[in-house]
């Protein structure tokens, strides 16, 4: 639902049906609402069983990539080496807000889907590293795991089914960075939260070294209605012709937007009707100019692309963009886009971790190129040399951070390249250049005069 | 180890065999090609963050770093193609953006590897308009001063602090383009004995040597193979001479005795190769006008049939100074052999400092480079208080080069004194000859490390007045007193060594090289196992 807004009626909630019902964050309200049988079902059941339903759900990680769930679950194996669960609860990436709802208002639901996730693994422990930003939400999640315990929930002796399952909560510190599955690892064992080299993957070698598989919140809390109703009743959500993106999805909608907030559709729903239909589009006298489908690390539509594209995996991909985290950002006729990038990117700069050259630098300069150009100080050359700096930046490091701040410009360049022309154009810079390029050039023209 | 799969790939079109595991940089060195890198070093662990070393490897969806990547069967590799090089390029751009480019004021600069691969692959110009970053100089204690804005963040410096010093006070600060190595606020690099290896591994001038700072330009410098004499470990050095002046000492990779590391006393501890109060002409004892007797200046036939005629019928009594070389107190031991006497050193002894990531690899307690060699070549060790007992008043007293430091004895009356040294200490200022010879810089020989490894060191600088070389001096003494005809090399020398002494046989210059050999008996030296489970 469009919580803090009613939910829309061309919405599938199945995720957010229960966000604004402040009963449902306690165990009691969450068991009244279907809770936790899910969860008993799946610890009488042998683990390959679970990843295999899980596996023919065609659930796709919801934290940014995509990858198969069940597919990810089915690396690891009964070893009997110590396995451990992470839920990524670190949701950062500017414009994504859909986990801070699920953990504020249906902590129960991730606390099941995570002990769900972590038997299903053969973990019988599991980590949530929950973002220092968010104060609410841990509280909140905090709160239930104790009452999940007190009540034989989980723990050693979980529902009563001899299976052990242990739940950690973390708080971060405050690093975008540690979203990244191996900096997050980092950051739960004490270490600075860099992202790792890989291989070893974390199905190998994860958390203190040892088989690890790492979830998103949504991806988890998922998964307990895929083993209450089958996977056959998880993959009506999704368009018929593309098998590949299934399920309801959570879309954060933020910006210039007439009703902002959480939306819960089946992915291959139209994005047009989505952004105008569900969400107002704009807003009195505004028209949307730009939107980012995915977070901020995905390249931007136009409006008229927004019109047909759709709201999946494949579809956004069709569409130029990605569906990344579900964080639509709108940009209405207003903004600045120049102005919107090299906020985008400072934030990038600001939250490397500075292990590659790459992007230790190249996101900082970036920056610094164009919060001069927004300032009207652009000089001629500035775009070869900015989109060159995104084509060094791109491919090229530990993570994708670095490559997440070069989207942005590379397509911003191409869709609103007048905006950054007309900065230029006021800049005084460009005729001094212009001038004193010509003014050089000849002397060396002319050659030697020996 | 011989069972490890051998893998086949090609790198730049040249066939390489390597063990299963090996990275590509380490695979492309063995076929003679050198993959740019920062962050990696032999000997620490991966990092992979530079991404200096980034490769095309065929049918790979991107780049990748040939530091952290094992080889394949079948692999194609390609260093140089126009992909793998604008890669590189970008990345050397983004590391000098904010680079000072103080070259002119740098230590660092003529051995900088920014310098250097900026130079191979790098861009012409730059396209960087904004300002620079700024950070200010820190003193990061013992000889390390850290010139933040020379700083790549290659990490070389944090890893060998947590890794092979195991002492992590070294740590990236801050994140983004703000990120800058730090020190833990109550650390001091000065209290860790192996600190200083940070600015050898630092591949440009952000951590300097206090102790070498605006000494020299590294072209300037003339380097020479060595073996540091400060402790019996023998770490293998590199002595670096600006116009014949010792200005740096720095470590010289040898897998099998200090990796690629030196301690700070061992790098630091060289000017005493520089001595003024050298011992430059030969001596001998000669009546004044005034009556007396004094020291006079002499050439060298008259000096060595003077101390020939000296040990003629008298006992030697040698002190050694157990910082010759095997060469020297071998033929010191032969003159003990002729004239029946008796050979003695002692030994200067401080705390053990082990590195402790390399294993059998210390500041060893005991401060002279060749205590083994001269135990192999029987020289008795004795407390530094008892090392002249029993010195009879017919006896020659034969100073090689120990100066006793800090003890003063007074020798029994009658007693003849014969000086091979550098110096000759006030003590033995009533010496009756004096042969001048040059000290382990100025001079070829060997030493023998505490696990009876035979190490050569080679001659950095010109011999100080009219010294000669300890082995051709005492050569020329043994012919003057009858044995041999004396060496004209020191290969010559140490191959009479071997002949005649069982430990020493069959090893040769040529076998030593400049790595070193076991001597025949080494396994009495070998290291107390790791006490495993003990305790
Ligand atoms: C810089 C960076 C930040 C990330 N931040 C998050 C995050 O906050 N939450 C998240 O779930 N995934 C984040 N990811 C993705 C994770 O690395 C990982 O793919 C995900 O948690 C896997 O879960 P899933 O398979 O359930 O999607 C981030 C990735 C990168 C490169
Ligand atoms: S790409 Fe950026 S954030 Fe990712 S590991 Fe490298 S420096 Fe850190
Ligand atoms: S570190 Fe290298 S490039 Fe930088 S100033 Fe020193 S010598 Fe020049
Ligand atoms: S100080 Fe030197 S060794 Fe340390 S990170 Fe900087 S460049 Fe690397
Ligand atoms: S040398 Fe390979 S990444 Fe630095």
């Amino acid at each position: 639902m469009g919580y803090p807004h009613p939910s829309h009626p061309r919405e599938t909630p199945v995720l957010s049906k229960h966000f604004g019902e402040p009963e449902a964050r306690t165990l009691k309200g969450w068991r009244d609402r279907g809770g936790y049988v899910a969860l008993e079902k799946a610890l009488k059941m042998d683990p390959a069983e679970i990843q295999t339903i899980v596996k023919d759900s065609g659930l796709r990680g919801r934290g940014g990539a995509g990858f198969p769930t069940g597919v990810k679950w089915s690396f690891m194996k009964p070893d009997g080496k110590q396995h451990y669960l992470c839920c990524n609860a670190d949701e950062s990436e500017p414009g994504t807000f859909k986990d801070r709802e699920i953990m504020r208002w249906t902590p129960h639901a991730l606390v099941e889907g995570v002990a769900l996730g972590a038997y299903a693994i053969y973990a019988s422990v599991a980590y949530i590293y929950i973002r220092g930003e968010f104060t609410e939400p841990l509280e909140q999640v905090r709160a239930a795991v104790k009452e999940a315990y007190a009540a034989g929930v989980i723990g050693e002796n979980a529902l009563g089914t001899g299976k052990t399952v242990h739940v950690h909560v973390h708080q971060g510190a405050g690093a975008y960075i540690c979203g990244e599955e191996t900096a997050l690892m980092n950051s739960l064992e004490g270490r600075r939260g860099n992202p790792r080299i890989k291989p070893p993957f974390p199905a190998v070698a994860g958390l203190f070294g040892q088989p690890t598989t790492i979830n998103n919140v949504e991806t988890l809390a998922a998964t307990p209605h895929i083993l209450n109703n089958g996977a056959e009743w998880y993959k009506q959500f999704g368009r018929p012709d593309n098998p590949k993106s299934v399920g309801t999805k959570l879309f954060s909608v933020c910006g210039n937007v007439a009703r902002p907030g959480n939306y819960e559709v089946p992915l291959g729903f139209n994005f047009g009707e989505f952004l105008w239909d569900l969400c107002g589009g704009a807003g009195e006298g505004r028209e949307i100019k730009a939107v980012i489908p995915g977070g901020s690390s995905v390249p931007f539509l136009t409006a008229e692309e927004c019109r047909t594209a759709v709201m999946d995996y494949e579809g956004f991909v069709a569409a130029g963009s990605m569906l990344g985290s579900g964080g639509v950002i709108v940009f209405d006729d207003r903004q600045d886009m120049v102005r919107q990038i090299a906020r985008l990117c400072r934030f990038y700069a600001h939250e490397s971790c500075a292990q590659c050259s790459q992007c230790r630098e190249g996101t900082a300069w970036t920056t610094k190129i164009l919060e001069r150009i927004a300032a009207g100080d652009g000089v001629a050359q500035d775009f070869d040399t900015l989109l060159s700096i995104a084509d060094n930046m791109t491919g090229k490091t530990i993570c994708v951070l670095s490559d997440s701040c070069a989207t942005p410009v590379v397509s911003g360049l191409k869709k609103f390249r007048h905006e950054f022309e007309a900065k230029l154009k006021a800049s005084p810079n460009v005729v001094s250049f212009a001038g004193t390029a010509t003014a050089a050039a000849a002397p060396r023209a002319a050659g030697p005069t020996v | 180890m011989a069972d490890v799969k051998q893998v086949t790939l090609t790198i730049e079109g040249r066939p390489v065999v390597v063990p299963e595991g090996t990275s590509i940089l380490e695979a492309a060195k063995t076929a003679g090609i050198l993959i740019p890198h920062y962050c990696y070093h032999p000997g620490l662990p991966v990092a992979g963050v530079c991404r200096m070393c980034l490769v095309e490897v065929e049918k790979f969806p991107k780049l990748a770093p040939a530091c952290a990547t094992a080889v394949g069967e079948g692999q194609v590799v390609h260093v140089h193609s126009p992909k793998a090089l604008e890669a590189r390029k970008g990345v050397l751009e983004f590391l000098l953006i904010n680079h000072p480019l103080d070259c002119p004021i740098c230590d660092q600069a003529g051995e900088c590897e920014l310098q250097d691969y900026t130079f191979q692959e790098g861009r012409a110009d730059s396209r960087y308009l904004e300002p620079k970053r700024f950070n200010p100089v820190e003193d990061f204690g013992g000889d390390v001063l850290y010139v933040t804005n020379r700083c790549i963040l290659c990490t070389r410096c944090v890893r060998f602090m947590d890794k092979v010093a195991q002492e992590p006070v070294l740590n990236v600060s801050e994140r983004g383009d703000r990120a800058t190595i730090g020190i833990h606020p109550e650390a001091d690099l000065g209290g860790h004995a192996w600190s200083g290896n940070v600015i050898d591994l630092c591949p440009v001038g952000a951590l300097v040597s206090k102790d070498f700072l605006n000494k020299a330009r590294a072209w300037e410098l003339d380097r020479t193979a060595s073996v540091c004499p400060n402790c019996t470990q023998g770490c293998n050095s590199i002595l670096e001479t600006r116009d014949d002046t010792v200005v740096r000492m720095r470590p010289r990779a040898n897998e099998a005795v200090n990796q690629y590391f030196l301690c700070d006393q061992g790098r630091l501890d060289y000017r005493w190769l520089e001595r003024r109060d050298r011992a430059e002409l030969p001596y001998v004892r000669a009546q004044t006008a005034r009556g007396g007797t004094e020291l006079a200046a002499t050439d060298w036939d008259v000096a060595l049939r003077e101390a020939a005629a000296l040990l003629n019928g008298r006992r030697a009594r040698v002190l050694a100074s157990p910082m010759l070389s095997n060469e020297a107190l071998g033929l010191l031991a032969r003159v003990v052999a002729r004239t029946g006497g008796t050979g003695v050193f002692t030994v200067r002894t401080g705390d053990e400092a082990p590195l402790v990531g390399v294993p059998d690899l210390a500041l060893r307690a005991d401060r002279a480079a060749n205590v083994i060699g001269a135990e192999l070549l029987g020289f008795e060790r004795r407390e530094i208080g008892a090392v002249l007992d029993g010195l009879g008043a017919d006896d020659v007293l034969v100073v090689a080069d120990e100066e006793l430091a800090g003890l003063a004895p007074t020798l029994p009356a009658g007693v003849r004194v014969l000086v091979v040294g550098t110096t000759v200490p006030t003590w033995a200022a009533g010496a009756d000859v004096v042969l001048p010879i040059t000290n382990m810089a100025e001079e070829e020989g060997t030493f023998t490390n505490l696990r009876g490894r035979v190490q050569r060191f080679l001659q950095a600088k010109a011999a100080h007045g009219l010294a000669r070389p300890s082995w051709y001096v005492l050569g020329d003494l043994l012919a003057a007193m009858g044995d041999g005809e004396g060496y004209f090399t020191a290969a010559d020398a140490f191959a009479a060594l071997a002949a005649a002494q069982p430990s020493f046989a069959g090893l040769s210059y040529d076998a030593l090289g400049l790595r070193g050999l076991p001597v025949a008996d080494a396994e009495r030296f070998a290291a107390e196992p790791a006490l495993a489970g003990a305790a």
